[in-house]
C-alpha cells in the first residue's frame, strides 16, 4: 500500500491523479446539479433529504480534491473552480442539466430524471467506493470508508423513490421510463477510466471497468426483477468525459459554479 | 340553553386565560379560544412559509458559493431553513385540523396572497455579499424576535423555536464568517460588502414591522402580547437589534447609510431615519421587488411536481 510519504513512481502518481480527478469532478457536478434543485423538490421533506445528499456529495468531492492538493496537483478550491471543461474528467451524466430552464429564473426541472440519475449514479458510486476501500493508495481507501457510510443512506433514499414512482400511476411510470432512456444515453462513460484505463487498473487503485460494471448490474437486478423489468444495457459512449470530452451543459455549470470565485481567484472568500 | 352554553364558554375562556397568566403551556389538543388559534395559525404559518420562501433568495448563491467550504456551509444553512419550514408547517397543520385544512391549502393561500411571507424575503440579491448580509444580519434579526418567543404560551411552537434558534445561531456565525472574509479582503470585496449593506439597511429596519398599526392599518402585536406568545413590541425588537449590531457593524469599518443615526442618551433609545413605509405596504401586498418572481418560482415548481405528489398518494392509498 502507498501513502504520500512513500516515494511514488511517476506512473503510479499519474494513474492516481487521473482517477482522483474523475472521482472529484463526478461528485462536484452531481452535488452542483443537486444544489440547483434546492427549494424546488416535490415536497418539503424531500427538499431537506435531497439537499442533505447534495451536501454530502459536495463533501466527498472536497475530500478527493484535498487528496489531489496533497499530491501537489494544486489548490483544492482552484481545482474545483478554475479548470476549463477540457480538463474536467466527470462523466457526461453528472454534468447534464436538470431539465428546461435556469435555476435563477423559473426552471421546469424533471423529478423523474433527478430520481433515475441519482439512483443509477449513486449505485455506480457505491460499487466504485466499495472497490476503493481496497485501493492500493491508503489515503484514498480511508476516504472511501467514510464515503461508504453516507452512501448507504443515499442509495436507500433513491431506491425508495425509484421503486415508488415506477410502481405508481401510469403518468409516473411513463415519466420514469422516459427518464431512464435519457439517463442511459449518457451512461456510457460511467465506468470508463478513459485513456488511463490500463494505468489505473494495473496499479490496483480500483478494480477493472468490466468488474465494476458487472457489480453495478448485479446490484440493480433484484430491484428490476421486482418491478418486472430488465437492467438497461450500458451503451458505448458517444463522448467520454474521462478524456475531457463534454457537452455544452458543463460549460454552463462551470460558469455558474465559478462565477464569484473568478471575480478574484486569489482573494480569500 | 343558549345562556348555559355561553356561560360555559365564558368559563372555559376564563380558565384558559388563567392558564396563560400562570405561564402554563397550551398543547395542540387543549381547548383554546378561536382568537388564540387563529392568531397562532397566522403567526406560525407565516413564519413557516417565510422559512421556505426565504430559502429562495439565499439559494440563488448556493451553486455560486466561491469555495468548497463556502459551498458546504451555505448548502447546510439553506437546508436548515427548509427544515425549519417543515417543522413549523407541521405545527400549523395540527392547529388547522379543526378547520379541515392541510398543507396543500396553505400552499394555495400563499399563491393567492392570503398567506404572506416575511417582507425581508421580497428583496433582490445581487452579489455574494448579500449571502453574508442575509446570514449575519437577517438571521441575526430573526434570532432577536424568535428568542423572545422561546417561552411562548403555545408549547409546540416554543419547542420548535428552541431547535430553530439553536440553528439560527450557527447561521449568524456562518454569515459573520462570510462578512469577515470580505472585510479583510481586497478593496473590491469591501466595496461589494458596503454596497450590500447600503441596499439591505432599509429592509433590515422594516424587518421588525412598523412601530404601530397606524402604518399598515392592522397589527397582531397586541394579541400576541396578550396571549403571551411574545413579550416585546416591534419597536423594542428594532432597538435591541440596534444595540447588538450597530457597534459590530461600525467596528468592522463599515458605514451605516443613515447620517441621522445616533444613540439618544436621554431617551435611552436609538434615533434613526424611518424607512419608507410605503415600500413596506407594497411588499406586504406582494408587490415588492421580487415578490411575484419568488411566488412564481414556488408556484411553478409546485405545479410542475404535482404528478409526483399524485404518484405518492396512489402508492400510499
Amino acid at each position: 500500500m502507498s501513502n504520500p510519504e512513500n516515494v511514488m513512481s511517476a506512473d503510479y502518481k499519474e494513474a492516481l491523479t487521473s482517477l482522483l480527478f474523475q472521482l472529484a469532478d463526478d461528485d462536484l457536478m452531481y452535488a452542483f446539479r443537486g444544489s440547483e434543485w434546492l427549494g424546488l423538490a416535490p415536497h418539503i421533506e424531500e427538499d431537506v433529504a435531497s439537499s442533505s445528499i447534495s451536501q454530502d456529495s459536495m463533501g466527498h468531492a472536497a475530500m478527493y480534491y484535498q487528496l489531489l492538493e496533497e499530491l501537489g496537483a494544486g489548490n483544492a478550491d482552484d481545482l474545483a473552480h478554475s479548470r476549463p471543461s477540457s480538463e474536467r474528467r466527470n462523466s457526461i451524466l453528472t454534468e447534464r442539466v436538470n431539465g428546461e430552464g435556469v435555476y435563477m429564473e423559473t426552471p421546469l426541472y424533471d423529478w423523474a430524471y433527478a430520481v433515475v440519475r441519482s439512483y443509477f449514479y449513486t449505485q455506480a458510486k457505491k460499487v466504485k467506493v466499495e472497490s476503493l476501500c481496497k485501493s492500493s493508495y491508503t489515503p484514498l481507501a480511508e476516504v472511501a470508508i467514510k464515503v461508504k457510510m453516507e452512501l448507504y443512506y443515499h442509495r436507500l433514499h433513491w431506491e425508495t423513490w425509484f421503486k415508488q414512482l415506477m410502481g405508481s400511476t401510469d403518468v409516473a411510470r411513463k415519466k420514469m421510463t422516459d427518464a431512464m432512456t435519457l439517463v442511459m444515453t449518457d451512461f456510457g462513460d460511467m465506468f470508463s477510466f478513459g485513456t488511463k484505463k490500463q494505468l489505473i487498473e494495473s496499479n490496483r487503485l480500483i478494480e477493472p471497468e468490466e468488474v465494476l460494471l458487472q457489480n453495478w448490474k448485479m446490484s440493480l437486478e433484484p430491484v428490476f426483477t421486482g418491478l418486472q423489468m430488465t437492467v438497461p444495457a450500458v451503451p458505448v459512449p458517444k463522448k467520454n468525459g474521462r478524456n475531457g470530452e463534454h457537452t455544452k451543459d458543463l460549460d454552463q455549470a462551470l460558469r455558474t459554479l465559478s462565477e464569484v470565485y473568478m471575480v478574484d481567484p486569489i482573494a480569500v472568500w | 340553553m343558549e345562556s348555559i352554553q355561553s356561560t360555559s364558554e365564558a368559563e372555559r375562556l376564563a380558565r384558559f386565560m388563567e392558564r396563560i397568566e400562570a405561564d402554563e403551556k397550551i398543547e395542540a389538543d387543549d381547548w383554546m379560544p378561536d382568537e388564540y388559534r387563529l392568531t397562532l395559525i397566522k403567526l406560525i404559518s407565516m413564519h413557516g412559509m417565510s422559512e421556505i420562501m426565504g430559502a429562495l433568495p439565499e439559494k440563488e448563491w448556493v451553486p455560486k458559493a466561491p469555495s468548497l467550504n463556502r459551498k458546504l456551509g451555505i448548502m447546510a444553512k439553506v437546508q436548515d431553513e427548509m427544515g425549519h419550514g417543515q417543522l413549523l408547517l407541521r405545527v400549523t397543520e395540527d392547529l388547522l385540523a379543526p378547520y379541515g385544512k392541510n398543507r396543500g391549502d396553505l400552499m394555495q393561500d400563499l399563491f393567492n396572497g392570503d398567506l404572506k411571507f416575511h417582507n425581508v424575503f421580497h428583496m433582490e440579491t445581487k452579489t455574494w455579499a448579500d449571502a453574508g448580509i442575509i446570514g449575519w444580519l437577517v438571521d441575526g434579526a430573526a434570532i432577536i424576535t424568535q428568542t423572545d418567543m422561546l417561552r411562548a404560551s403555545y408549547g409546540p411552537y416554543a419547542r420548535a423555536l428552541k431547535r430553530i434558534c439553536a440553528e439560527e445561531v450557527f447561521h449568524a456565525q456562518h454569515g459573520e464568517s462570510i462578512i469577515l472574509a470580505l472585510v479583510e479582503g481586497t478593496a473590491e470585496q469591501k466595496e461589494m460588502l458596503q454596497e450590500a449593506l447600503n441596499r439591505w439597511w432599509e429592509a433590515l429596519l422594516m424587518f421588525f414591522g412598523p412601530a404601530s398599526k397606524e402604518t399598515t392599518g392592522s397589527s397582531k402585536q397586541d394579541l400576541t402580547i396578550k396571549y403571551k406568545i411574545r413579550t416585546k413590541t416591534n419597536e423594542e425588537f428594532r432597538q435591541l437589534f440596534f444595540d447588538k449590531y450597530i457597534p459590530r457593524i461600525l467596528s468592522l469599518g463599515l458605514t451605516i447609510p443613515d447620517p441621522t443615526l445616533h444613540f439618544d442618551e436621554k431617551a435611552n433609545l436609538w434615533t434613526y431615519q424611518q424607512p419608507d413605509w410605503s415600500k413596506f405596504l407594497k411588499i406586504i401586498r406582494n408587490n415588492g421587488p421580487r415578490s411575484q418572481a419568488r411566488l412564481n418560482l414556488r408556484r411553478t415548481s409546485y405545479e410542475n411536481n404535482a404528478w409526483v405528489r399524485d404518484a405518492l398518494r396512489a402508492t400510499v392509498s
